[in-house]
């Protein structure tokens, strides 16, 4: 049903731009949906129905307004969406008897996740975007580890934590250690690749399936307290780190200050925040009821892109213009319940694997979401991380159709489970 | 861990109900402070999303201002076309994106593009944006005769200078084209080619008709001659006494002609000097009067305010004394002005074509000035009119029988006075030359002020034209006028 949906959401705002392009986008995207529909049915039949349709339907709102914004994004994005599809069937197959065998490779993991995570700082195939050290490359193919190192590393903590919970509970001095290292690790990356986003989003799935499984709150606060101590500190040495708190707190300036991207003075809105501002501005004019699916304004009238990456990063801005307040909102809401779906199928979940991979995948999703658009609501720093299945880029949507067949198998044992 | 996770659930959903607020605070509260900044483009953008009402001729169907659509990166933007190029430059004036407006573009931007008050557009604008159709603006129809404008500006061709033409009884403005212009079409990307002339001078954006302001000569003799009958110190067969000159503060002031041999008229009643002009006789008229009573007149007429017209506040000028570029309100006028050469229309008067046309227009109408109008309807896209031009009476500065001696005065002047350049067989024209000196030898601006039939008036006009050697405002401006009227009577 909410793929229908989303499907007509695509085709109506194609209306007024309607060719057997646009409709064979259309079609196809349906057909797509369709497999991996029948996939699941097929390989997880037990699974939470709601989850699957919620991610079309991301998908569907995400390749509209990038078609809408840059035609041949959309084209890549398509191809991506397949390689997505076809990642998340193989998924499901592979682990539709008892995915639960991952937990003995959780070393394994644990391990590909900090290799992926260090892909970026290696020469050669590192890649800087935006000053901050995410991707790798390889020629033209360009793929950010860190998305796929997220899922890796919620295996690797569900499993470990799973083994060590009693211990960890007792608090004893040697049992921090795997929190020190996290902590250190964590803002270890957040220092080589200069991305506090992502920091963020590591360490807090770290200490929500820390809460889960020690239950334990001032492990939380603990942990937070030393996000916050190393957060500072890495403000007060890192220039990066300290400009984009700058961008957030003074987004504007009456006059002019000095602008190390043009090395002259210029308003701070013409310079770093530039984008920042832009995107409020394109929220701002959306109001209540937004200016429709098509309709916005995201270019000059030269034809310049208003927004620099509204279809990555920012295109939250370009939604919340063309769907107004009440779009926005529905869109939130449409995060929500798939966190509330994610989180029943921890609750039903059996084994305390099952409850924290669930769990923390889901908060993970949740967080990635809040830290993105918090970002570009000025509620928190600006870091540059995808909105997960509407974003343009391609190891965004296959890490999150991956992060689907995770759910939708603890989902399908659990609700299987539950049936006997 | 049940409860754990139930905790993990509800922190997730905490942090994004924060981003419903967050958005709910930039869409709502904060949203008029986001379009009010300046780095805004949206803003700018969303103004060329809306197609803009047309701007039509008197007649209904010439073009002055319509759009063409582009499509912007899937957005369609309707630009401004003026195919009329520059004829109508001064009073439509244009709308771009880098120079933002000017003329009617500006003064009626709110109608143009939907945004009035009216009910009947706040609905429809309204409902246009709620569907998500385009914004269409309210059509202008102007009074403005396109027949008589392209007459207009082909006579001031290769001069500077002005024609305004009212029609009296009702204020319609039925010509205002002036001379150099410019192309609207090339004001956004080749600004510097829109204001390239060929024309002996310069300020190509300047609309003179409203804006330029020059020496009036003589036809400020209408307004002595109005503060002289209508006072009642003075009839039409005053008996005069003309030697070639007038005395002022103990020295001669000549009349026109050589210096040497000024023309002399010796005994002359007012109608014959006013006929031929003749300063000497204005010169003693001023002396009488009082340079108060004078420009007392002159206020009556509306100089020392600008004059009412739909056009933007800043593209038009009062009339009056100027003293170092700025209006000066003499506190003592007796003393502080000359009064024998304000009343022939030197010391430092300032006038405007525009309201020199109000003048003539409001002796042919007996004496009521009639508030000059370039709007003749504002229609709106579904085609019904809006709004209709009302006549408006600004004010009545001179009684009727003075408009009507005046009017027999001014006649006399077109039948064998100074302006017989501006006789059109068959038809009664009244009228009044003004030729200004510049203090360049032999150089002067020329005046015609005049309407028709004098008798029952259809059309009052003023024209000017700069910087003529050896030109007078009989034998340059006249024509112009007569070939106007002729085209609007016949």
């Amino acid at each position: 049903m909410l793929t229908a949906v989303g499907f007509a959401s695509v085709y109506i705002a194609r209306q007024d731009v309607i060719s057997t392009a646009s409709l064979t986008y259309a079609g196809f995207f349906f057909l797509l949906y369709l497999a991996a529909h029948l996939v699941a049915r097929y390989t997880v039949p037990f699974a939470d129905p709601y989850l699957l349709p919620i991610a079309g339907l991301l998908a569907a709102v995400g390749l509209t307004e990038i078609y809408r914004l840059q035609p041949d994004d959309a084209f890549k994005q398509g191809i991506w969406i397949v390689v997505a599809v076809g990642l998340f069937a193989l998924t499901l197959f592979q682990l539709r008897y008892d995915y639960r065998r991952l937990e003995s490779y959780k070393y394994i993991f644990g391990l590909t996740a900090i290799a992926l995570l260090l892909l970026p700082i290696l020469p050669l195939i590192g890649l800087t975007v935006n000053g901050a050290r995410l991707w790798v490359h390889f020629g033209a193919l360009r793929f950010q580890p860190g998305e796929l190192a997220k899922i890796a590393l919620i295996i690797f903590l569900a499993g470990y934590m799973r083994e060590k919970r009693e211990v960890l509970a007792q608090g004893r001095l040697k049992d921090w250690g795997p929190l020190l290292v996290i902590w250190a690790f964590a803002m270890l990356v957040l220092l080589e690749t200069r991305d506090l986003g992502g920091g963020l989003l590591y360490f807090g799935i770290f200490l929500a399936m820390l809460y889960v499984a020690t239950s334990r709150l001032a492990y939380v606060a603990a942990g937070l307290g030393l996000f916050l101590v190393g957060a500072v500190g890495v403000w007060k040495v890192t220039p990066h780190v300290q400009e984009r708190v700058t961008i957030w707190l003074h987004p504007w300036t009456g006059s002019k200050v000095y602008c190390p991207l043009s090395g002259q003075l210029e308003l701070r809105q013409n310079c770093q925040s530039f984008q920042l501002v832009k995107s409020l501005y394109s929220i701002g004019h959306g109001g209540y009821a937004g200016t429709g699916l098509g309709k916005g304004t995201v270019s000059t009238i030269d034809g310049h892109p208003l927004i620099p990456g509204a279809t990555t990063d920012f295109i939250y801005s370009v939604l919340s213009q063309e769907l107004g307040l009440v779009g926005a909102a529905a869109l939130v809401l449409v995060y929500m319940i798939f966190v509330l779906r994610g989180m029943r199928t921890a609750l039903l979940a059996q084994d305390g694997f099952s409850k924290l991979l669930a769990a923390g995948l889901t908060f993970g999703f949740a967080l990635q979401t809040f830290i993105i658009v918090g970002g570009i609501l000025r509620l928190i720093p600006l870091t540059g991380i995808t909105l997960p299945f509407v974003s343009y880029g391609g190891s965004s949507v296959v890490a999150n159709f991956v992060l689907l067949a995770g759910l939708l198998l603890v989902s399908n044992r659990a609700n299987r489970e539950a049936l006997r | 861990m049940n409860k754990q996770v139930s905790h993990v659930g509800v922190a997730a959903l905490v942090l994004l109900a924060a981003l419903i607020v967050g958005t709910t605070y930039w869409q709502t509260w904060a949203n008029a402070g986001l379009a009010d900044r300046q780095d805004n483009e949206i803003r700018l953008v969303a103004q060329f999303t809306i197609k803009r009402g047309k701007i039509y001729a008197a007649d209904g169907r010439t073009l002055l201002a319509t759009n063409v659509k582009k499509k912007v990166a899937g957005q369609t933007l309707y630009f401004r076309r003026y195919p009329t190029g520059p004829l109508f430059a001064d009073v439509v004036g244009y709308s771009t994106q880098s120079r933002n407006r000017s003329g009617l573009e500006q003064s009626y931007n709110d109608f143009l593009t939907g945004s009035n008050a009216n009910l009947d557009t706040v609905v429809r604008s309204t409902l246009d944006k709620l569907r998500g159709s385009t914004v269409t603006g309210n059509d202008l129809v102007l009074t403005i005769r396109p027949g008589l404008q392209a007459l207009s500006r082909r006579l001031l061709q290769g001069k500077c200078g002005a024609v305004v033409a009212l029609e009296p009884s009702t204020g319609r403005v039925l010509a205002m084209a002036t001379n150099p212009t410019y192309n609207p079409n090339l004001i956004e990307r080749h600004f510097g080619q829109a204001t390239r002339t060929t024309a002996p001078c310069g300020a190509p954006l300047l609309n003179r008709a409203t804006a330029g302001k020059y020496q009036p000569g003589s036809t400020f003799k209408m307004v002595t001659a109005s503060a002289a009958l209508d006072t009642g110190r003075f009839t039409p067969d005053s008996p005069f006494y003309d030697p070639g000159y007038c005395i002022e503060y103990g020295k001669r002031v000549r009349n026109a002609g050589n210096p040497e041999a000024p023309e002399t008229f010796f005994n002359l009643n007012l109608t014959t000097a006013f006929e031929h002009s003749v300063n000497s006789v204005f010169c003693n008229i001023g002396k009488t009067l009082g340079a108060g009573t004078v420009l007392s007149y002159a206020d009556r007429y509306g100089f020392y305010s600008v004059p009412p017209l739909e056009t933007p506040e800043n593209e038009r000028v009062a009339s009056g004394l100027y003293d170092h570029g700025r209006l000066f309100v003499p506190k003592h006028p007796n003393t502080q002005v000359d009064p024998g050469r304000l009343a022939f229309g030197q010391e430092r008067l300032q006038v405007t074509p525009l309201q020199m046309a109000m003048v003539a227009a409001t002796i042919a109408n007996h004496g009521v000035e009639m508030r000059p109008q370039l709007i003749e309807r504002i229609v709106s896209p579904g085609g019904h009119t809006i709004t209709h031009l009302q006549p408006h009476r600004l004010a009545q500065p001179i009684k009727r029988q003075t408009a009507d001696e005046l009017t027999r005065m001014m006649e006399l002047a077109v039948e064998g006075g100074t302006g017989t350049e501006a006789r059109i067989t068959g038809i009664r024209v009244a009228g009044k030359t003004g030729t200004a000196e510049t203090g360049r030898a032999n150089i002067n601006t020329t005046w015609f002020a005049a309407f028709a039939p004098a008798d029952d008036p259809k059309i009052a006009i003023a024209v000017v034209v700069e910087n003529q050697v050896n030109g007078f405002g009989g034998s340059v401006a006249a024509p112009i006028a007569r070939q106007v009227m002729e085209a609007l009577l016949r």
